[in-house]
C-alpha cells in the first residue's frame, strides 16, 4: 500500500539503491554466520538491522565496512562493487559498539583524526570538527580526554568522529547499547534528529525491538545469519510474515490449529468442538495445514457480557497488571491457551470492572489477527 | 594499623637481612681508607677518586653504555614487530613454530647462545668488538621484549585499529598513530629490560668481546680475579646508586601518574 505523501523509494521499482547486498554469505569455518542475504538499502534511510544476539548483525556490518570479505555474493555501494576495496579506502564510517575512541588525544583530536588523513587544510579542519561538536553538543568538552567524560558523552563522540569525514554511509553497532533506558530514549531522537538534518545513509544494528521500531524507516529481522524479513516499522509490526517476526516484536498471543481454508477466506480451528477463528492470512496456506493464530493484545476487546463478534473465547481471569497507562489481563481459557489482553486506562480514577477469578470474553474483529503458516 | 606479630617481624627481619647485607657490606668498605678490602682503617672517598682516573674502568663504562642503548633500541625496533605480527596476524601457516622459535632463546642457557654468536661471528668474518656485542645482545634481549610487548597487546583493543583504519588510515598509518602511542609503556618497559639486560650480562658479552672492547661487568669479573680492590666496591656502590635512584624516580612518576589519572576520572563524573 505505497502512500503518496511518503517517501518510500523501496516501492518505486525506478529508484536506485546506495547499497546492494546480493546474495551474500560468509561462513566462518563450518560456521556459516551470514546466510545468503539479499537486502537493497536506498540513500537516506535509516536502516536498522535487528535480531537476537549471535544472529550475524555485526558481521554483516563489518562487511560494509570492508573488516570481512563475504564467502559468497557481492556488495556494490553507489553502484561500485567493494570487493577488495580496503576499509580505508570507502566512503563509509563505522560507530564501534565500544565507541573505540582513541585514549590517548582528546575529544577534538579524536573527531578531527579522520579528516586529517584526508590532508585538507587546517582551516577547513578545524571548522569541521567545531560544526561537528556543536551538532552532538560538546563544544564544553573539546580539550579532554575520553576517560574524562561520561558514557553517555562517549558515545556522542563516538557518532561525531564518525560523521566528520560525511560519509555515504555510517554504520551504527548497537549504539545505545552502553547507555541507561532514560538517556536511551533521548539519544535515539537525537540520532533520529542528527540522521535528518545530515541527510546521511544510517544503517544500525541493535538487538532492541522497540529501538529499531523507534528509529528506522525499515527495519530488517534476522534470525540465525538468515533474513526473515524487510519491512517498515508498521508492516513489521502489523504484517509479520512468519511467528518469529510476530513473536520477537512486541508482545503477541500465539495460538496453534490447523487451517480451515475456503474460497477467501483462512480461518484456524484450534480447539475441538469450537469455532474456528478468523483471521487476514499470510503465505499460502493450504486446507489442513499446520498454523498459529497471532494476535496483538492490544486488539483484544475485554468483556462481561456476551459479545457478537464471530471471533470471540471465554475465560477466566488469572492475573491482572496494572502498568499506569493500561492494564494487562491474563485470561486462562479452558481449551488451554492464557491469552492476554490490554486495555487503556483512559479515567484517572477508572472503576476496576473485573477481578482475579471473573468469567469474562474476549473478542476481535476478523482483520484483528493473522494467520501464519507454522 | 595493626601490630605486627613477633613472626612476622623476624621473617621480614631476616629477609630483608638476606637480600641487602652483602650490598650493606660493599657499600661500606668502599669508604674504606685501607686498601685491604676486608680491614677498616677509617673513613675515605680516594678510592672514588683512584676510579675516575682510571681509564679502562671509564672506557669499559661507555662501552657498557654505548652497547646497553644500541642493543636495547634494536631489540625493542625488532621485538614489537614480532609481537604485533603474532598477536595480530591470527593465524598463518608455521605460527606455532614461529612463536616457539621466537621465545626459544629465553629458556637456551646463555653459554650456547654465546658460544653459537662466536662461532657465527668467526665464520662470516667480523672482528669482535664493540659492533659484535651489540648483534649479542639485541639477539637474546629482543624475545623479552617481544613477551612484554606481546601481552600488552593481547588485551589491546582490536576496534581501536579497526577505527583508525575506518577513518582512512593505512595499516601502518594505524599502527604508527593508534596501537604504538597506546601501547608506548610497554614498549618503553621493553626497552628498559632490554637495557637491564644488556648492563647485566656477563657470559654472552665475554664470548662476543674482543680486545677493542671491554664492557664494565667483564672488566670487572676480571680484575676481581687478581683480588677484590677498592676501586671495584667504589665502582659498584656508584651503580647500586644509579640502580636505587632510578627505582625510585620511576616508582615516584607511575603514582604521581596514577593519581592524576584518578583526579582526572573523578572530574568526569560531574
Ligand atoms: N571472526 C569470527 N570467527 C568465528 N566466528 C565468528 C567470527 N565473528 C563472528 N563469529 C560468529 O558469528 C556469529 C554472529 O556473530 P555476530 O555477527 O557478532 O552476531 P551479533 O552481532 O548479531 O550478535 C556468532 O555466532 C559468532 O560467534
Ligand atoms: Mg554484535
Amino acid at each position: 500500500m505505497p502512500e503518496a505523501d511518503v517517501v518510500e523509494p523501496w516501492n518505486d521499482p525506478g529508484a536506485t539503491p546506495l547499497i546492494r547486498i546480493e546474495g551474500v554469505s560468509k561462513r566462518f569455518g563450518e560456521f556459516t554466520a551470514i546466510d545468503d542475504i539479499s537486502i537493497d538499502i536506498y540513500g537516506q534511510e535509516f536502516f536498522a538491522l535487528l535480531g537476537p544476539s549471535g544472529c550475524g548483525k555485526t558481521t554483516l556490518m563489518r562487511m560494509l565496512a570492508g573488516f570481512e570479505t563475504p564467502s559468497d555474493g557481492r556488495i556494490t555501494l553507489d553502484g561500485q562493487d567493494m570487493a577488495g576495496v580496503a576499509p580505508n579506502k570507502r566512503h563509509v564510517n563505522m560507530m564501534f559498539q565500544s565507541y573505540a575512541l582513541f585514549p590517548h588525544l582528546s575529544v577534538w583530536e579524536n573527531i578531527a583524526f579522520g579528516l586529517k588523513r584526508d590532508g585538507r587544510d587546517k582551516g577547513k579542519i578545524a571548522a569541521r570538527v567545531d560544526e561537528m561538536l556543536k551538532l552532538t553538543q560538546l563544544e564544553k568538552f573539546a580539550r579532554r580526554k575520553p576517560h574524562q567524560i561520561s558514557g553517555g558523552q562517549r558515545q556522542r563522540v563516538a557518532l561525531a568522529r564518525a560523521l566528520a569525514k560525511a560519509p555515504k554511509l555510517l554504520l551504527l553497532d548497537e549504539p545505545l547499547g552502553a547507555l541507561d533506558k532514560k538517556l536511551r530514549q533521548d539519544t535515539q531522537f537525537e540520532l533520529m534528529d542528527i540522521q535528518e538534518r545530515t541527510g546521511t545513509t544510517f544503517v544500525i544494528v541493535t538487538h532492541d525491538q522497540e529501538e529499531a521500531m523507534t528509529v528506522a524507516s525499515r527495519v530488517a529481522v534476522m534470525d540465525h545469519g538468515q533474513l526473515v524479513q524487510v519491512d517498515t516499522p508498521e508492516r513489521i509490526y502489523e504484517q509479520p510474515n512468519s511467528v518469529y517476526v510476530a513473536d520477537f516484536i512486541g508482545d503477541v498471543n500465539l495460538i496453534e490449529g490447523r487451517a480451515v481454508v475456503s474460497d477467501n477466506t483462512v480461518e484456524l480451528a484450534w480447539a475441538e468442538g469450537r469455532p474456528a477463528i478468523a483471521g487476514q492470512s499470510v503465505g499460502t496456506l493450504a486446507n489442513g495445514d499446520a498454523a498459529t493464530f497471532a494476535i496483538r493484545p492490544e486488539k483484544i476487546a475485554i468483556s462481561r457480557d456476551e459479545p457478537t463478534e464471530r471471533n470471540r473465547v471465554q475465560g477466566k481471569i488469572l492475573d491482572i497488571g496494572y502498568l499506569g497507562n493500561l492494564s494487562t489481563y491474563h485470561v486462562q481459557l479452558p481449551e488451554g491457551p492464557v491469552i492476554t489482553c490490554e486495555v487503556g486506562n483512559r479515567s484517572r480514577v477508572s472503576r476496576r470492572d473485573f477481578t482475579w477469578e471473573d468469567e469474562v470474553w474476549l473478542s476481535w474483529s476478523d482483520t484483528a489477527g493473522l494467520v501464519l503458516g507454522s | 594499623m595493626r601490630r605486627m606479630s613477633a613472626f612476622n617481624v623476624v621473617s621480614l627481619t631476616l629477609g630483608f637481612a638476606f637480600l641487602y647485607i652483602p650490598m650493606v657490606i660493599l657499600v661500606v668498605y668502599s669508604f674504606n681508607a685501607s686498601k685491604l678490602v676486608t680491614v677498616w682503617a677509617g673513613f675515605s672517598t680516594k678510592w672514588y677518586g683512584e676510579l675516575i682516573r682510571n681509564e679502562a674502568f671509564l672506557d669499559a663504562a661507555w662501552v657498557t653504555v654505548k652497547v646497553g642503548v644500541l642493543s636495547s633500541t634494536f631489540a625493542t625496533v625488532l621485538g614489537t614487530m614480532a609481537a604485533y605480527v603474532m598477536v595480530r596476524r591470527g593465524s598463518f601457516r608455521g605460527r606455532t613454530l614461529f612463536s616457539g622459535m621466537i621465545y626459544a632463546p629465553l629458556v637456551m642457557p646463555e653459554v650456547i647462545t654465546g658460544l653459537s654468536l662466536l662461532l657465527l661471528f668467526i665464520a662470516i668474518g667480523l672482528d669482535r668488538g664493540v659492533l659484535t656485542i651489540v648483534l649479542a645482545h639485541t639477539t637474546f634481549s629482543m624475545c623479552y621484549v617481544s613477551v612484554v610487548v606481546s601481552s600488552r597487546l593481547v588485551s589491546f583493543d582490536r576496534s581501536l585499529e579497526e577505527a583508525a583504519l575506518d577513518l582512512g588510515c593505512t595499516p601502518f598509518q594505524g599502527f604508527r598513530l593508534v596501537t604504538l602511542p597506546i601501547i608506548a609503556p610497554a614498549v618503553l618497559a621493553g626497552w628498559l629490560l632490554a637495557f637491564t639486560l644488556s648492563l647485566d650480562d656477563l657470559v654472552i658479552a665475554s664470548f662476543t668481546a674482543g680486545p677493542s672492547a671491554t664492557t664494565l661487568p667483564i672488566k670487572i669479573f676480571s680484575s676481581v680475579r687478581l683480588g677484590v680492590s677498592p676501586e671495584i666496591n667504589a665502582l659498584s656502590t656508584i651503580i647500586i646508586g644509579l640502580v636505587v635512584s632510578g627505582v625510585i624516580v620511576a616508582s615516584l612518576v607511575s603514582k604521581h601518574r596514577i593519581a592524576a589519572r584518578s583526579a582526572e576520572e573523578r572530574a568526569a563524573i560531574d
